[in-house]
């Protein structure tokens, strides 16, 4: 009976070009390299990718299936600097048999610091999904997957969403299996679909990795895998990074061919299908309570906050532009407002990480930084112009308003 | 294992890096049972000719400052031999030469052939007379002297000076030599260089078993400028003694009216001090409670102090002079930011000791102790622009002077003499197995 139910992230946040303390311009982008980053990930992994699941879903006729979530950010990058990616993910929504969901249209963390400012993220995005692929995304699911019983209160006051997605972690679980589906102890109404992080895991970031006793992995041996949860389980999810595909795992790895070929062995069985994330919430009841009084996300091992938050750089720096919140929209200007909520990308905040900067590991592959120390200096200087430039629109404003 | 070492400089007598290096090394293979002869030059006079290295000699100090008690206690494994060079002069340069090759024909003839190669590299430097020049091979002939009354397995000799007794006591030994290489005149001087100091450096380099570097930066410097294959060299970085308080939180609170930058280090050529002010130029330009104290003497003192001058930033900067011991604690304990703005820092041990006295640093990226610390904040030493907007950033957010304080200071706990004596340990060994010739 398992129901495989794939979810791909899709975000590249807008990196911030180097910004000293001397700098009186208001380009804090580097636009250049956003440009060359997004067509190297586009010819790597979103245009093969996207090839790929569009063939897959013909040739199963419909049956297989899968959910994107892709950043405003993103996809403003996209219509710039990669146009066809933005057809090929309009060709994959006209199948029908994909899925699209909702988030924070900067990819922040704004749930942890300003409830409005997340719910008008998450409007933002809905809109901007809509009006690109014509469909309203009916489940929602937070920046790196953070969760905890307020964000179901936040999620279910709005009145849009049946679901949310988050990370099946042991310490949330207690020996309960993620291959269910839960609702929350705020709401019976919104249901809560878990990562399976084993079997996600084993293709995101196993995959390649010659160490591994499973390596090589085939895809006939992936389906045994999932067709051991026959029988205790209703549905297997895989969540993870849309990178994996050509960028984390590289095509040499064979990521495609594993790919290519997965829908087919999975469903060589017959009580295994494809579900997206809506079809899995409308098929299945929810089976049990999951209480998570403190937040949880997707990173590291620790599955908390501590990869954004976990050093004085970080909480200063978000402190600090959360703190700007009022004032930033309270000048009414549409480019101020822009640039502090592109400041809002929880990688900006990810690259200040200290936890694991001497040893040198995935954290540090994705930081165009030399060290957490220069991102955050960058990122400060560019929030303490932006300060002068927000303090000087408002004096402007009152003058006007005044004479 | 016993070593017999050379060195040019031990504390207290010590003018930079390399006296503090020895300590620490020689202390660290002590405590692993090696035995080490280290052979010091007692009393030497390098007058007005020092214009690459500042020497403090015994001559300067009162021998009551050094507390034997505790050094017998840490380096229990060491024997100090001090040449006491003035009173054994040496009528010329000839005399010097011929008192040497008569030493090395006599072990030729005790050793039979093989070995006579070292020689020559002697002769090339013959025509270089001079006080420096007699005091460095004063300097080997007394060690060549010691040599024959010790047994040992394997020389390690630091830095230039003591090269040509290095060459000495192992072309009269046949024993395995280890050059140390803690600075190069590249470092020093640039491009200028003193012709006869690097012809010291190569035939020490070229003559030596086994080279090692104080940093990967330094290793380049050899094999690029000194015609070294790489092979021979090693990188053994150095450690640092933990001597300070570890993090005292009772600075948190202090409310100073100014900020301090601290340049703590000899004010010459290598050490980059013209960056350094214009970086403090810039960083007033945007910030003005701020001090920078320029700690340390050399030949380019005047000239810095001039530059301040015409900056117009002369009652922002101020000049302490050489600073020893409690003065040292002090002026860590005031410093915000440690800059270390060194044009060519083969390693730079002053960085690791700001650290340990819980000030956060920023260094030169042209420097071998970059390769070892994360902690930190780096820029290119000529980027005035990024050196002062890292400043500046230090100096106005207290959470990354925290971050950096308190990541620095557990960092610089892992960098051990022992780790770095384990090394040349290991290199000891495998030169000591390979000798066949004793």
């Amino acid at each position: 009976m398992p129901s495989v139910c794939f979810y791909f992230q899709v975000h590249q946040p807008c990196r911030l070009r180097h910004y000293t303390v001397f700098d009186k311009d208001h380009k804090y982008f580097d636009d250049s390299k956003n440009k060359s980053i997004c067509r190297k990930v586009a010819n790597k992994c979103y245009l093969p990718a996207n090839r790929l699941i569009l063939d897959l879903i013909r040739q199963n006729n419909g049956k297989f299936k899968v959910a994107y979530s892709i950043t405003g950010v993103l996809l403003e990058q996209l219509a710039e600097y990669a146009p066809e990616v933005m057809s090929t993910f309009d060709a994959l929504a006209q199948t029908g048999c994909v899925e699209f969901l909702a988030e924070t249209y900067y990819h922040s963390l704004s749930f942890l610091y300003s409830r409005n400012e997340f719910k008008e993220q998450i409007y933002k995005h809905i809109e901007t999904i809509e009006r690109l692929f014509g469909v309203r995304p009916k489940v929602f699911r937070n920046t790196e997957l953070i969760y905890s019983n307020d964000l179901v209160d936040v999620i279910e006051s709005m009145g849009i969403f049946d679901g949310i997605l988050t990370e099946g972690a042991d310490k949330i679980l207690g020996g309960r299996s993620p291959n269910f589906i839960y609702t929350s102890p705020r709401s019976s109404r919104i249901k809560l679909l878990l990562k399976n992080y084993t079997l996600s895991d084993d293709i995101a970031f196993r995959f390649s990795n010659r160490d591994w006793c499973e390596w090589p992995l085939m895809a006939y041996k992936f389906s045994d895998w999932v067709n051991k949860v026959n029988g205790n389980g209703y549905n297997v999810n895989l969540f993870m990074d849309y990178e994996t595909f050509g960028e984390h795992q590289w095509e040499d790895t064979g990521i495609f061919d594993f790919m290519r070929h997965l829908p087919g062995e999975i469903m060589k069985h017959p009580d295994n299908n494809f579900k997206t994330p809506s079809e899995v919430i409308a098929s299945y009841p929810a089976t049990d309570i999951l209480d998570v009084p403190n937040v949880i996300s997707w990173a590291d091992t620790e599955r908390d906050l501590s990869a954004w938050l976990g050093n004085p750089l970080q909480s200063s720096a978000l402190h600090e532009l959360y703190r700007m919140e009022q004032q930033v929209k309270l000048t009414g200007d549409s480019a101020i407002l822009t640039d502090w909520r592109k400041l809002q990308t929880s990688d900006h905040f990810y690259y200040m990480c200290t936890k694991y900067f001497a040893d040198g590991d995935v954290h540090k592959y994705f930081n165009p930084y030399d060290s957490p120390y220069d991102s955050y200096i960058n990122f400060m200087n560019v929030m303490g112009n932006l300060e002068k430039r927000y303090k000087a629109r408002l004096k402007t404003n009152t003058a006007v308003t005044g004479g | 294992m016993k070593v017999f070492m050379l060195g040019w400089e031990f504390p207290p007598f010590i003018s930079g890096g390399l006296g503090t290096a020895c300590y620490g090394l020689t202390k660290a293979l002590s405590k692993m049972g090696l035995e080490v002869t280290f052979v010091l030059p007692r009393s030497i006079s390098m007058g007005s000719h020092s214009t690459h290295v500042q020497m403090r000699t015994p001559a300067d100090i009162n021998d009551s400052d050094i507390n034997l008690v505790e050094y017998e206690r840490n380096l229990k494994n060491i024997k100090f031999k001090a040449i006491d060079s003035p009173l054994k002069p040496y009528a010329s340069n000839e005399a010097y030469r011929r008192e040497i090759e008569a030493m090395i024909r006599a072990k030729q003839q005790r050793c039979g052939a093989g070995k006579a190669v070292e020689t020559n590299c002697l002769d090339s430097l013959a025509h270089y007379a001079g006080d420096m020049y007699t005091e460095v091979h004063r300097y080997a002939a007394s060690s060549v002297k010691l040599a024959l009354q010790e047994d040992f397995d394997v020389i390690h000799a630091h830095d230039w000076m003591t090269f040509p007794a290095g060459m000495a006591v192992a072309a009269v030994t046949g024993k395995p030599l280890i050059v140390h290489i803690h600075s190069t005149e590249f470092d020093r001087s640039g491009e200028n260089v003193n012709q006869m100091i690097y012809d010291i450096e190569r035939a020490g380099m070229h003559a030596a078993d086994k080279i090692i570097a104080v940093s990967f930066l330094t290793r380049n410097i050899i094999i690029s400028r000194y015609g070294i294959t790489g092979d021979k060299v090693e990188v053994v970085y150095n450690g640092v003694e933990r001597n300070g308080n570890g993090l005292s939180f009772n600075r948190i609170g202090i409310n100073k009216d100014e900020k301090i930058v601290l340049f703590l280090g000899r004010i010459t050529m290598q050490k980059g001090p013209e960056y350094f002010l214009g970086a403090a130029k810039k960083v007033l330009e945007v910030m003005d409670n701020v001090k920078f104290v320029m700690a340390g003497s050399g030949d380019m003192m005047r000239k810095a102090v001039e530059l301040a001058a015409n900056l117009g930033i002369g009652s922002k900067v101020l000049f302490t002079g050489f600073l020893r011991g409690e003065d040292v604690r002090k002026v860590y304990e005031m410093a915000d930011l440690y800059v270390m703005t060194s044009v060519s820092e083969p390693f730079g041990i002053a960085p690791l000791e700001a650290l340990n006295n819980d000030v956060p640093v920023l260094i030169s990226r042209q420097s071998g102790v970059s390769e070892v610390l994360t902690h930190v904040l780096k820029a290119d030493f000529w980027d005035v622009n990024e050196i002062a907007n890292k400043i500046v950033a230090v100096l106005k957010y207290p959470p990354l002077q925290m971050a950096l304080r308190e990541h620095g200071n557990y960092e610089v706990r892992k960098l051990k003499w022992d780790d770095a004596a384990q090394k040349c340990m290991q290199i000891y060994n495998q030169l000591s197995a390979s000798t066949v010739c004793v």
